[in-house]
């Protein structure tokens, strides 16, 4: 690159400075929340979580031990050295340290979302573009009324549903697929599929229309000028502007499919997080509540950084068009 | 406005879901009061049973009769819903208007809140509330609702962006008028609709996020049951009764559907609704116009041996199906270009210039349809259709566009851009290619080409990016360069330098130039040769030097006179050609240029004049070509032109 770089890389520290900024506010802003989330609670937590029959004294020994008898300000310092040093506090049912159950836990989750994304876009960007293609200028009305209608409805079902359904089909009636627990990889078919349609058709969806407006822009007609073939004029031209809207979907989706894992786990007895915290919030086990909604939110929050980070580098403009 | 949504219900979808909308609000109010007693009915003698036809959802643990609870449960689940959609929506209001509220500095503060909490999927801060507000109805929803906040917060943000900067706004603000009257008076009135019809889509949302809630347990508890509730228990004896979270779970799906894809339709029926078409076009009525379509003229008076021809065009027509049959924007276009000839075409918007050329160019795509007699070029036969000569095509043939801005690919370095001609059609590689494309971008005169070879396209000036546009085109060794209109989006600076770089290329390695402009100026500093266009044909064809006094056909004239020069009088109007330009879907019988013409008579109404040469070169096709048109020669307005 030679006397490029020096311009080029002014521009990259700007964008990675500015990003960078942006998710350590978020990050503040997260474990700020989920601190306040136990004070927050109306009455005494402890209280709550042992129940009313419990000895007055056993409460006050659990609220020493869990330090709730310090300043708000005391306790805030040690939550954030505790996050800080991967100290998370015990268990109020198990009496296990939470970092423990967190990364038991957290592999089961991380594969499904990864793997369940990863469908999820493999199917979506060839399905968008060629719809988008069949499509364009104002052709194949019937197809596209299939498409539209088909992707709105699937993509309205919650996760859980299309789960439910899965079970009842391939567990429940044809016996073909487990519906339950990650033991083998063919447990993964059923719940991956649940979490992917609808951030696929979604996302499909966006490709397409994107594809449709590029597909009439002047540097299309410029490409086609160039004497390309179709195939390059497609994905070489015309895709990569069509991601760049697709791309900034794609955080939002990677961030409810994150979510999404919690209730699909609950239909398919994952054995994640997912799982855990709707035990946990029943039981009240509030230091493993308040740890797993930090894990899900840093989650979400490196997401959109990566997406963000992807846009950059294939529309260089979304570096100078941010804020 | 009423009329508006009437129009919504008069779609498909709109109908469907909108009395699917009102059939689950009728359910929720009626069922409890019919079928209450029936689905709390315990019976102990049908526990987990399948379906039967006396339980037609089979039976949950006490032997309650499932179907009916699925019916009475939408009361709960829509009205938990509802409580939560109407907290989402005064909290987001309330939230998204605060910057007009409490002033600019903790406005700003809320703001970025809002924009880091919209970053959350909205389930996660449901748990997150949920955890904090408690397990049970009322915690689920608070978590739904407060979970919706953020989300509305930025859409009422948006919208009331857009209306505070309105004209009557500002001036109410000027004129003191208080914050919350102006937020009542002036910006809610305003931003109703779009709130109403994100609040129909957020219900559907709350509906199965309750579901969700309650399937986690986290939701609605016993002995109170929303859908999510009895689905939740359902799927616990699924292999039981299979029914027990089928039903529940259609039920919740059916009502979610409804109000979402309600709210979708709304928002599309409310909101512009685009209509793909044929975007050259205005695709009103078309008239197929009778006499002289067909009778199509050529003027074959001393025509070049074909080998000198680089392009050769014989009775080329262009049309686009419209409403009423087919529009042609172009009616049988003759005209050739020798090697090394620049060729100025000339017309109106909407003469067909733009469209001849991507006709030539093999450009015109589908549902355009190019139909010619001969169609050569360099010898080789186009009409056997792009593919078939696309290396030749690819390296001989140069085009060059309108708008330098729009016609680069945004997300690709220029090189690269560059450089696919040589790697596709000349066999290069990626480093040899990119090693020419710099040497092109040097020869175009880009400053430092090897760094803006790197570059993106944004990082180019207009002139510069026209430049790198020629560039591209002399990558290959081009015999033709087809600019269209390749000035009209420059300064008036850059433009003499695109055109004197073009001049070079030409000169340097005898390139021919077909240059498309509606500037005469342009064309006859530029052009050996000029054609003129009007509706789709060509009226005059003459030497760029007989442009000036030499012209015959009355419009090529006015376009001349109504050039505004040194000595155009500016006190006075601008000329212009008066009358408009003809529309191609209602191309007049006759000669199309009639109805704007001050020579015009029956014949020319009734009869197309054929393009015929008159010697010294020049072609026309005008029954009264030559014929003083009564010019006036202060302004160059046609002074008989209104009497048609």
């Amino acid at each position: 690159m030679g006397p490029v770089s020096g311009v080029l890389s002014h521009r990259w520290v700007r964008f990675a400075v500015r990003r960078l900024g942006r998710l350590l506010v978020s990050l503040a802003v997260l474990l700020t929340a989920s601190f306040l989330m136990i004070h927050l609670i109306p009455g005494d937590p402890v209280r709550g979580a042992l129940g009313p029959t419990a000895p007055a004294a056993l409460v006050e020994a659990r609220r020493e031990s869990l330090g709730l008898n310090d300043p708000l300000w005391l306790q805030y310092w040690h939550y954030l050295q505790g996050v800080f040093t991967g100290d998370f506090g015990t268990s109020l049912t198990s009496q296990l340290p939470v970092s423990d159950i967190i990364s038991q836990r957290l592999p089961a989750t991380l594969t499904l979302a990864i793997i369940a994304f990863a469908v999820a876009v493999v199917v979506a960007v060839p399905l968008g573009v060629l719809m988008g293609v069949v499509t364009r200028r104002g052709r194949g009305r019937r197809s596209e009324l299939a498409f539209t209608t088909t992707s709105v409805v699937l993509g309205t079902i919650p996760d859980f549903l299309i789960g439910v359904g899965l079970v009842y089909v391939f567990g429940v009636n044809l016996g073909w697929l487990p519906v339950a627990g990650n033991a083998t990889p063919d447990a993964y078919v059923l719940p991956v599929i649940a979490l992917a349609v609808g951030p696929a058709v979604i996302l499909a969806r966006i490709i397409r229309v994107e594809m449709v407006a590029v597909l009439e822009a002047d540097f299309v007609r410029t490409a086609r000028a160039k004497r390309l073939p179709s195939r390059t004029i497609y994905l070489g031209h015309a895709l990569p502007n069509a991601l760049t809207a697709a791309l900034t979907i794609c955080g939002l989706l990677l961030g409810s499919l994150v979510a999404g894992t919690v209730l699909v786990e609950n239909v398919f007895a994952w054995p994640g997080l997912g799982r855990t915290i709707a035990q946990s919030i029943l039981s009240k086990d509030y230091p493993v509540v308040q740890a797993i909604v930090l894990v899900y939110g840093i989650g979400v929050l490196l997401a959109n950084t990566v997406v963000d980070i992807v846009l950059a580098l294939l529309d260089p403009r979304s570096m100078i068009a941010e804020d | 406005m009423a009329r508006r949504w009437m129009r919504v219900l008069r779609t498909p979808l709109g109908l469907t879901t909108g009395v699917l909308v009102a059939a689950v609000v009728v359910l929720a109010i009626v069922a409890p009061i019919l079928w209450g007693d029936r689905a709390d009915a315990v019976d102990t003698d049908n526990i987990l049973t399948g379906p039967s036809a006396e339980h037609w959802a089979g039976t949950d643990g006490l032997g309650r009769d499932i179907f009916f609870r699925s019916l009475v449960a939408s009361r709960l689940s829509l009205e938990l819903a509802l409580v939560a959609t109407v907290l989402g929506v005064v909290v987001g209001l309330l939230l998204g208007t605060a910057p007009l509220l409490v002033g600019r500095r903790l406005g700003r503060l809320v703001t970025a809140g809002v924009n880091i909490a919209v970053a959350f999927p909205g389930l996660l801060l449901a748990l997150f509330f949920a955890v904090v507000f408690g397990v049970g109805a009322t915690g689920a929803v608070l978590a739904i609702g407060l979970a919706g906040a953020p989300s509305f917060a930025r859409l009422v943000q948006t919208l009331v962006a857009g209306v505070a900067s309105l004209d009557y706004v500002s001036a109410a603000r000027v004129a003191g008028v208080g914050r919350v009257r102006i937020l009542l008076r002036h910006v809610l009135p305003n931003i109703a609709e779009p709130l109403v019809v994100n609040a129909t889509l957020a219900a559907g949302g709350a509906l199965l996020a309750f579901a969700g809630l309650s399937f986690l347990g986290l939701g609605v508890q016993q002995p109170s049951y929303d859908w999510g509730r009895l689905l939740f228990e359902g799927i616990g004896t699924i292999y039981v009764n299979p029914m027990a979270a089928f039903a529940p779970g259609l039920a919740v799906l059916i009502a979610g559907l409804a109000f979402n894809l309600f709210g979708e339709s709304v928002a599309k029926g409310l909101g512009v609704t685009t209509v793909g078409g044929v975007p050259v076009l205005p695709a009103n009525d078309a008239k197929r116009s009778g006499a002289g379509e067909d009778e199509h003229s050529t003027a074959d008076a001393a025509r070049p041996s074909p080998s000198d021809l680089v392009l050769d065009v014989q009775d080329l027509r262009v049309s686009f199906p419209g409403a009423d049959g087919p529009i042609r924007p172009v009616r049988g276009v003759t005209f050739s270009v020798r090697h090394g000839e620049a060729l100025g075409v000339v017309g109106e918007s909407g003469s067909g210039k733009s469209l001849t050329a991507l006709a030539v160019a093999q450009l015109i795509e589908e549902p355009g349809h190019v139909d010619a007699a001969r169609l050569d070029f360099r010898g080789e036969d186009l009409r056997e259709g792009p593919r078939a000569h696309r290396h030749l095509l690819g390296t001989s043939m140069a085009m060059v566009f309108q708008d330098p801005m729009t016609s680069f690919n945004p997300t690709r370095r220029m090189g690269g851009q560059l450089a696919e001609v040589a790697v596709h059609h000349q066999g290069m590689t990626r480093k040899q290619a990119l090693a020419r494309a710099v040497d092109r971008l040097r020869a175009v005169r880009v400053p430092d080409p090897e760094k803006r070879a790197t570059q993106y396209p944004h990082e180019f000036s207009g002139g510069m990016r026209q430049r790198a546009m020629i560039g591209m085109g002399v990558m290959g060794n081009p015999s033709l360069i087809i600019a269209d209109e390749p000035t009209t989006a420059l300064d008036v600076t850059v433009q003499q330098q695109v055109l004197d770089l073009l001049q070079s290329i030409r000169d340097e390695d005898d390139v021919a130039l077909v240059l498309i402009s509606h500037d005469v100026t342009v064309v006859g500093e530029v052009c050996d040769r000029v054609l003129v266009m009007y509706a789709g044909r060509i009226v005059e064809d003459l030497p760029a030097d007989q442009l000036d006094g030499g012209a015959r056909h009355p419009y090529t004239r006015a376009l001349v006179a109504a050039v505004p020069d040194m000595h155009t009088d500016l006190e006075q109007p601008l000329a212009v050609v008066p009358g408009r330009p003809v529309d191609p879907a209602d191309v007049p019988v006759g000669c199309a240029f009639a109805a704007r013409c001050p020579l015009a008579d029956d014949h020319c109404r009734a009869v197309d004049p054929p393009l015929a040469p008159v010697g010294d070169g020049i072609s026309v096709a005008c029954w009264h070509a030559g014929e003083p048109l009564g010019l006036d020669e202060e302004t160059g307005e046609l002074m008989e032109a209104e009497t048609v």
